[in-house]
């Protein structure tokens, strides 16, 4: 790519920078306070201390109760894993039962095959409606004698749906079955209080609110039991071995800390520019549609089908003008399946394979917007011209 | 997974997009489920291909290999045209990641299929806009 070339990233959802507020945070602790938290000296002593804030910001910013209900992670699809594999395997007197939804991220849908493969589980797939919601109702239906764990997603990763997530805890209470949320795309981005959403499990993963890779959080409140997958030490308190990656644990923690602080203010400043961004292809391109809800939305996210087309070559169009965004089609992942979640709101195959997705971040600009809007409709015409499925 | 450049060349600067009227063969493969449409014109004469254009639904190697596969096949006699592989067409774009290799498939079914409505109409099996379509996805590993 030349130099001097305009770049603009839209795929936030993807992975984020490291702010440097959050760098700044976890240097010293690469190289100063280096130490083994584990060890029993004053390095390991300042290692530890730096884990523990970072344990402390993560549980003000989620309102859990105690410092020790925050177990460090390498990352959100750990956590998923974790926690669906662990309360299988802890609560499995009680029943085997779990129920999740069709849009989950495949950490979780993954995770849930692998148990019914393997440890006899029984999953319900919940549906979901044209803009990829769940009701508390059905998840309520679905609750037999033998479930153990209700997983929704509080934020859908594609489409940037919010699911009611207090409501579907309340039933979940009500009838004495344990609720996780992967909250991977949610944290950091909308206000998240485990508490008064009746939370018993979260998954976060630091590098989408701006921290570093590989570590994340599973939240697991008092009394939950927890195996660990990984044996070989009393890390987390017994619940996750290994090394504690503690610059990486502190960067969670400056980054959840400031997000959180930010987040008024960044959420509406977000918010405006997807939707300029949105009302602008809307108008500049014809037949597309928006996918997901318009009101119950994660703030950065714009997820759009441009029929007769197909998305890779969407992505590549744009990525030569220096756009970066992502798409949800087959060509992309490897597997020649169009995205799950376009298909459980109802897509057609042709109109899932010309979904884009792009999603803004802290660092998107009014220009980058209006750089995207001219860009963007050339890119979409000149492949729709190729297409022998439209007839200009 | 990242193109050779002479992928991004042909997906950028695509030679031979569009269709011919009165053409002698038309012929289309993949379909909408398997996230490709491939459709392809040629003009014979003589036995031999003396144009050929293509319309593509799909990704960027999708396009490419429609790209090349019409550079490729025109001028040449059918005989010839018809033994081109998909592999020669991957070569000829320096090369593609292992999971759009289906696309180069697809490049030379969709040479097959036209010929395929080329003879269809020398046999007046097919005329005007008649096309041979080929709409499995047998490609796909």
């Amino acid at each position: 790519m030349e130099a001097n070339k305009r770049r603009v990233y839209l795929d936030h959802a993807a992975t984020t920078y490291v702010k440097p507020q959050v760098l700044e945070a976890m240097t010293p602790y690469f190289t100063e306070y280096f130490g083994n938290a584990s060890s029993n000296h004053t390095y390991g002593h300042e290692a530890h201390a730096g884990m523990e804030k970072a344990r402390e910001q993560v549980r003000k910013a989620i309102n859990a109760q105690l410092p020790q209900e925050i177990c460090f992670t390498g990352g959100g699809s750990e956590s998923d894993n974790m926690v669906l594999k662990g309360i299988a395997e802890a609560y499995a007197k009680k029943g085997n039962h779990i129920i999740t939804t069709a849009i989950e991220h495949h950490a979780i849908l993954h995770s849930c095959e692998w148990l019914e493969k393997n440890r006899g589980c029984e999953v319900t797939y919940l549906p979901v409606d044209a803009e990829g919601r769940v009701t508390p109702e059905q998840v309520e239906a679905a609750i037999k004698p033998n479930t153990i764990l209700v997983s929704v997603m509080f934020a859908n990763n594609e489409i940037g749906t919010l699911e009611p997530i207090r409501e579907i805890g309340e039933v979940c209470h009500k009838h004495g079955v344990l609720f996780h949320t992967d909250a991977v795309q949610a944290v950091g981005a909308v206000p998240v209080d485990v508490q008064a959403m009746n939370i018993d499990l979260l998954s976060m993963s630091a590098h989408k609110f701006y921290g570093p890779k590989g570590v994340g959080v599973l939240y697991i409140k008092k009394g939950v039991r927890m195996p660990s997958l990984i044996h070989g030490g009393a890390q987390e308190r017994g619940r996750r071995a290994g090394t504690d990656n503690v610059p990486g644990m502190v960067g969670l923690g400056a980054a959840i800390e400031l997000a959180v602080k930010n987040m008024p203010e960044s959420a509406k400043r977000i918010a405006a520019l997807r939707d300029k961004l949105m009302k602008g292809i809307l108008e500049r391109v014809p037949e597309c549609r928006v996918n997901g809800s318009l009101t119950d939305r994660l703030p950065n996210n714009l997820n759009i089908c441009f029929r007769y087309i197909e998305s890779e070559s969407i992505l590549l169009g744009l990525d030569l003008e220096g756009i970066a965004c992502s798409s949800g089609s087959a060509c992309n992942s490897g597997s020649l399946d169009p995205s799950h979640v376009l298909l459980a709101i109802g897509l057609t195959h042709e109109q899932a394979n010309g979904a884009l997705r792009l999603t803004l971040g802290d660092g998107t600009t009014e220009e980058d917007i209006d750089y995207v809007l001219e860009k963007l409709p050339p890119v979409i015409e000149r492949l729709r011209r190729m297409s022998p499925l439209y007839v200009a | 997974m990242e193109y050779s450049e002479k992928v991004m060349d042909h997906f950028q600067h695509p030679r031979n997009v569009g269709e011919i009227e009165n053409a002698d063969g038309i012929g289309q493969v993949g379909n909408a489920k398997c996230g490709d449409i491939m459709r392809m014109y040629i003009k014979v004469e003589d036995g031999v291909i003396t144009d050929a254009k293509f319309k593509t639904f799909g990704c960027g190697a999708a396009i490419a290999t429609s790209s090349m596969a019409t550079e490729l096949i025109k001028g040449k006699p059918i005989e010839e045209a018809l033994k081109l592989t998909n592999s020669a067409v991957v070569e000829a774009l320096e090369g593609l990641p292992p999971v759009k290799i289906h696309c180069s498939v697809l490049a030379e079914q969709a040479i097959k299929a036209a010929v395929d409505n080329y003879y269809a109409r020398l046999r007046g099996e097919a005329s005007g806009d008649d096309m041979t379509v080929n709409s499995d996805c047998e490609h796909v590993n």
